[in-house]
């Protein structure tokens, strides 16, 4: 009975589900409100049970019974490491959170509302526990069922169109990972003569067996998948629609958790399975995430829609995650996997304010919101202190994660006696701009809202159902909260999150070392080929930005 | 040569076939009886002929009643476990496809003979009929299951559609649906004409007609240095005349236009029933020429013009069938569309040969039979102005008024699409991990293409009935006063939902059923050159 510790996870939220549709609408919410509190609850205890925080083993390994394909190696395998139980405590803390949150404005087909809540939960969770590709899979798309619903019921005016980009280039976009990941899956069989699609398996399979040039096509082949999740620069477009039109809930799960599952994805499956691919396509990676942190950022700035700035601000911020995976050592994933966690929070949270001036309003439009401190002083207090967190204040979270990350591109250099790596003081450079950037479009959008003469719209009596006090509820107070604590805890004291990451972090990068020396020493002696001088200049200059565009194209 | 197989031991394979032809008879009379009651119990009757015809598969076959003691089919068949999974799974849709067409002819006939301003007139009714060639048709496709020559399967073939045509005339009393059975009918006599030309070819090319023995001389002439010519034209006329049942690429015109014209009902057995025994056909035929060459000496896998017009031909089923699915504004021709589209899919596992492959084809064969069926049973189990709905803006909204059909909708879109962890997804895996396995990475990725395609209007059906709101035409549509079709429709999504569960059970029992006897062909043809030494 070993997986009922983690099946729990899963089963807890499904149970919910039968449970809203069975009994009556108005008990709906509660219901969902308790089984999320449950599954929260038990998360909190499979923590504390865990038993590798430190040597990033897997802890519950287990799989579910009678749901298998043995003919095709498939079984429903589960098991959690650090990072990957850090995120499932940050689904389960969250998901209450929304439920919450959305009492007030959930107010049609309620059941339908909070079962779909509790399935995306599920598979949220799903996702993180799996051990086995295809059950991975069957989570990770699954997702996009209850998400599309959320956007296309309770979404704003421009749903349609929004649910239906969303769930084609998603769906798209993990076919051909799951091509990907079938071809990995084939060339075990061919070796092995019998189907496996356990992670580990195949991980440790496709890293040593496969070709380089195999590795580069599987690398696209995940990349397609993940990126789009991420979202990562040219593939982000259908982010803002569906983070605008999602309701606030929906928006909250998808910032908090949705997009970690595309960041997840290159940690889990990307790094340790393609690992000659991702160091040969580091540079161009490091670049388009840049590209995507300066680009989104410049976005944000001529915003008018307060929903659509933060979620143009995650675009952006995420950029800093996968600059992180990508800088191959351990401050950069350290890094990484704390932004996915700070990024849930704070993001989580900026949605869930601009979801109850919505709510009081019925506009996000920026200019006619302005001086709301003096009419809402509670919800000034969050907005400014949520967007100090995403800014990266120090002594807040944000900057715990934004600075390993950069750190850790900065030093991802050839000549790091640990762990060179591909990127280097230049990424880091160019990527701070976003940092400034962020603290102009996010503190420009605090100025106007929060301060300044007080300017509220119209609102109309019959738009109002049911009144809402001017400031915050203590229902609201009480969602944001949590939040906030977190945010000010991690960012005091990071430690016992970089410390719990290490073990699976340096499990993931343990044979990087070795594979980027290769690298640069094969691609230094390339370069000394054609230059003969001075060798030891030209592998130094390899870091820079020049000497990296040749290294990808070769 | 093998002594030909004794007549009994090819009997009992039959008895299926012979009890589901015991229920025509009973049913065509019962049909016609003068008693309202009785004429009423057909559609059970049927049922529960079909349900007698499952008990009975699993005890015929035992392992020593399939094989003699060399290991070689006793009733001389190519895949001689093909029935067991097949029949049970034919049997298993009928049920539902069966429970949809209760009262789909002779409504208004019976109305008026009920109200006294008719006197029953046994000229008239043809509910006994339908339900025969129903059977009949079902015969035919269980009858594939067991043909060891091609006179056998060129009968139990056409026993299979000769019943559709009549099928589709009578399904509705509309100009339409006599157009698409007479459209149905010429393309099928075409069809039939050209696959008959090309088993006369493989005749000529292998001088026998029982497909073991043709297996046997294709592979002595592969080793020898190559098929013979007009074998290779045979085969490529047979599966061009083939293709038509499963609604494949040169041949697939007919499909919009008779899927629409027909009754729901008799639509989703079109989609199901004839295709399920071209690509049985397909299986048997393809087989004689290669894939032994595992096996035999000299040959991997099928010879090349026939592996690149079956890769053509599945390319260009998905692709023309989802393509063109995306400019359809009628769930029917929609769906007719994507049963085209799936045919498709189920190529790429016939294209990677037995085991794997045709495993996963008779999986997808289930798993598109049911999620299918739950499509067109939502199309007949309601209707606007007393005709059955048909176009996308019917099902506008449906959720307000029919939240029950219009969730059977979503489902049955979702499999179709292959969204886990639906039924369909499973179908789809099998199928592509089967691709993949056979090196065929292209034709994967072209299907995993085509899937996103099929993701877009699969998402009308789902949003439609769900997210929309209602419009002025779908305002009327109203429950069709049978619930049957709409039990089966709510039967098939829970199947839908339900079977992955099972996944493994019904894989397993797909397993090796399209596998020919491993090491028989070469003992064959061993002896028998000997034989002729």
């Amino acid at each position: 009975m070993v997986w009922l510790w983690l099946g729990s996870l899963l089963l807890v939220p499904l149970v919910g589900v039968a449970a809203v549709c069975v009994f009556p609408a108005r008990r709906a919410k509660w219901i969902a409100l308790f089984a999320s509190t449950a599954t929260f609850a038990h998360s909190i205890i499979v923590a504390v049970a865990f038993e590798h925080w430190h040597d990033g083993g897997f802890g519950f390994g287990a799989a579910i019974p009678t749901l298998q394909l043995p003919k095709f190696g498939i079984q429903f395998e589960m098991g959690v490491d650090s990072v990957s139980l850090l995120l499932t405590l940050l689904t389960t803390l969250l998901m209450p959170l929304c439920i919450w949150g959305s009492f007030s404005a959930i107010k049609d087909r309620v059941k339908e509302y909070y079962g779909w809540m509790l399935a995306i939960e599920a598979a949220m969770i799903g996702v993180f526990i799996a051990r086995d590709l295809i059950f991975f899979y069957v989570c990770f798309e699954f997702t996009l069922v209850p998400m599309y619903f959320l956007i296309a019921v309770w979404g704003s005016d421009n749903r349609a169109r929004a649910c239906t980009k969303f769930f084609l280039f998603t769906f798209t976009g993990s076919l051909i990972a799951l091509a990907g990941l079938l071809y990995v899956a084939w060339q075990y069989q061919s070796a092995y003569e019998q189907w496996s699609f356990a992670i580990g398996e195949l991980t440790a399979f496709s890293a040593t067996h496969l070709s380089g040039s195999e590795q580069a096509w599987v690398l696209l082949a995940l990349l397609a998948g993940f990126a789009v999740k991420v979202p990562l620069f040219p593939l982000h477009t259908w982010l803002p629609l569906a983070h605008t039109e999602a309701p606030t809930a929906g928006s909250v799960v998808l910032a908090g958790v949705l997009l970690k599952l595309g960041t997840y994805g290159l940690y889990r499956f990307v790094l340790p399975m393609v690992p000659e691919a991702v160091i040969a396509y580091a540079p161009a990676i490091g670049v388009i995430s840049i590209i995507g942190i300066l680009y989104a950022a410049l976005i944000c700035w001529v915003q008018d829609d307060i929903k659509r700035l933060v979620a143009y601000s995650s675009v952006s911020h995420l950029g800093f995650c996968v600059l992180g995976l990508f800088s191959l050592n351990p401050l950069g994933l350290q890094g990484s996997v704390i932004y996915m966690l700070n990024h849930g929070l704070s993001t989580g949270a900026l949605f869930f304010l601009v979801g109850m001036i919505y709510e009081r309003y019925h506009t996000r439009d920026m200019s006619k919101l302005s001086g709301l401190s003096a009419r809402m002083p509670v919800w000034a207090f969050f907005m400014v202190f949520f967007v100090l967190s995403s800014v990266g204040l120090p002594g807040l979270n944000g900057f715990i994660g934004e600075f390993l990350c950069l750190l850790g591109a900065f030093t991802a250099s050839a000549d790091n006696a640990t762990h060179p790596g591909l990127l280097g003081p230049w990424y880091a450079a160019v990527a701070a701009l976003g940092m400034i950037f962020a603290a102009m479009y996010l503190l420009i959008m605090v100025g106007k809202v929060v301060f300044g003469p007080l300017v509220e719209p119209v609102v109309k009596a019959k738009e109002h159902g049911e009144r809402l006090p001017a400031d915050l509820t203590w229902r609201e107070i009480g969602v944001l909260t949590p939040l906030a604590v977190l945010c000010l805890a991690i960012g005091m004291q990071p430690h016992p999150l970089t410390h719990a990451a290490q073990g699976s972090i340096d499990a993931v990068l343990a044979t990087y070392p070795e594979r980027v020396r290769h690298h640069l020493a094969l691609s230094g002696q390339l370069a000394a080929g054609s230059a003969v001088d001075e060798p030891e200049d030209l592998g130094g200059s390899g870091v820079g930005g020049g000497g990296d565009g040749g290294r990808v194209d070769g | 040569m093998a002594e030909p197989a004794s007549m009994i031991d090819k009997l009992w394979f039959l008895i299926p076939e012979i009890v589901l032809f015991g229920g025509v008879v009973v049913v065509s009379v019962m049909g016609l009886a003068r008693r309202r009651i009785v004429r009423d119990a057909v559609p059970l009757v049927v049922c529960v002929f079909l349900v007698a015809a499952m008990a009975v598969i699993p005890f015929l076959y035992g392992h020593d009643r399939v094989f003699d003691e060399l290991g070689r089919s006793r009733a001389g068949l190519l895949m001689p476990l093909l029935g067991r999974y097949v029949k049970l799974v034919v049997c298993a849709v009928g049920i539902l496809l069966a429970m949809m067409s209760v009262w789909l002819t002779d409504r208004k006939l019976e109305a008026a003979v009920a109200s006294g301003r008719a006197r029953f007139d046994p000229i008239r009714v043809s509910r006994g009929e339908y339900f025969a060639f129903f059977l009949l048709s079902l015969i035919g496709v269980m009858l594939v299951c067991n043909a060891n020559d091609l006179i056998w399967l060129f009968l139990a073939l056409e026993l299979t559609s000769l019943p559709t045509y009549i099928m589709v005339a009578i399904s509705r009393p509309s100009a339409k649906a006599l157009e698409a059975a007479v459209k149905y009918f010429f393309l099928g006599a075409l069809s039939a004409g050209m696959f008959l030309y090309g088993f006369a070819l493989l005749y000529g090319a292998s001088g026998t007609i029982v497909l073991t023995e043709m297996r046997d001389v294709f592979a002595e002439q592969a080793a020898a240095g190559g098929l013979n010519s007009i074998a290779l034209i045979g085969m490529l006329i047979s599966l061009l005349g083939v293709s038509f049942k499963i609604v494949a690429v040169p041949m697939h015109f007919y499909a919009a236009d008779v899927y629409e014209g027909a009754a729901a009902p008799v639509t989703a057995f079109l989609a199901f029933v004839p295709k399920t025994a071209g690509i049985l056909a397909i299986m048997l035929l393809v087989s004689t020429v290669g894939y032994g060459g595992r096996t035999a000496a000299g040959i991997e896998g099928l010879p090349q013009p026939i592996m690149v017009a079956l890769w053509m031909i599945c390319v260009l089923t998905m692709t023309l069938g989802n393509v063109g699915a995306l400019l359809q504004r009628s769930a029917k021709r929609l769906l007719a569309y994507s049963s085209i589209a799936h045919s498709g899919y189920l190529l790429i596992g016939i294209i990677a040969g037995p085991a794997l492959g045709f495993d996963a084809v008779l999986f997808y064969l289930l798993a598109y039979g049911v999620m299918n069926t739950a499509a067109f049973a939502v199309l007949a189990g309601l209707q606007r102005r007393g005709e059955e709905i048909e176009s996308l803006d019917d099902l506008a909204g449906l959720r307000a008024r029919h939240p029950a059909m219009a969730v059977v909708m979503a489902l049955a879109a979702l499999s179709l699409v292959g969204f886990p962890p639906l039924l369909g997804f499973w179908g789809k895996l099998s199928v592509f991990i089967a691709g993949v396995e056979a090196g065929r990475i292209a034709l994967v990725v072209i299907a995993l293409i085509n899937s996103a395609i099929s993701a877009y209007y699969y998402l009308w059906l789902v949003g439609l009935p769900i997210l929309a709101m209602p419009n002025a035409q779908s305002q009327t549509v109203v429950k069709s006063k049978v619930v049957w079709p709409r039990v089966a429709a709510v039967l098939a999504a829970v199947a839908v939902v339900v079977l992955p569960f099972f996944a493994q059970r019904l894989l397993s029992g797909s397993q090796g059923v399209g596998t020919p006897p491993a090491q028989q062909p070469l003992a064959d043809s061993q002896r028998a050159r000997a034989d002729s030494q």
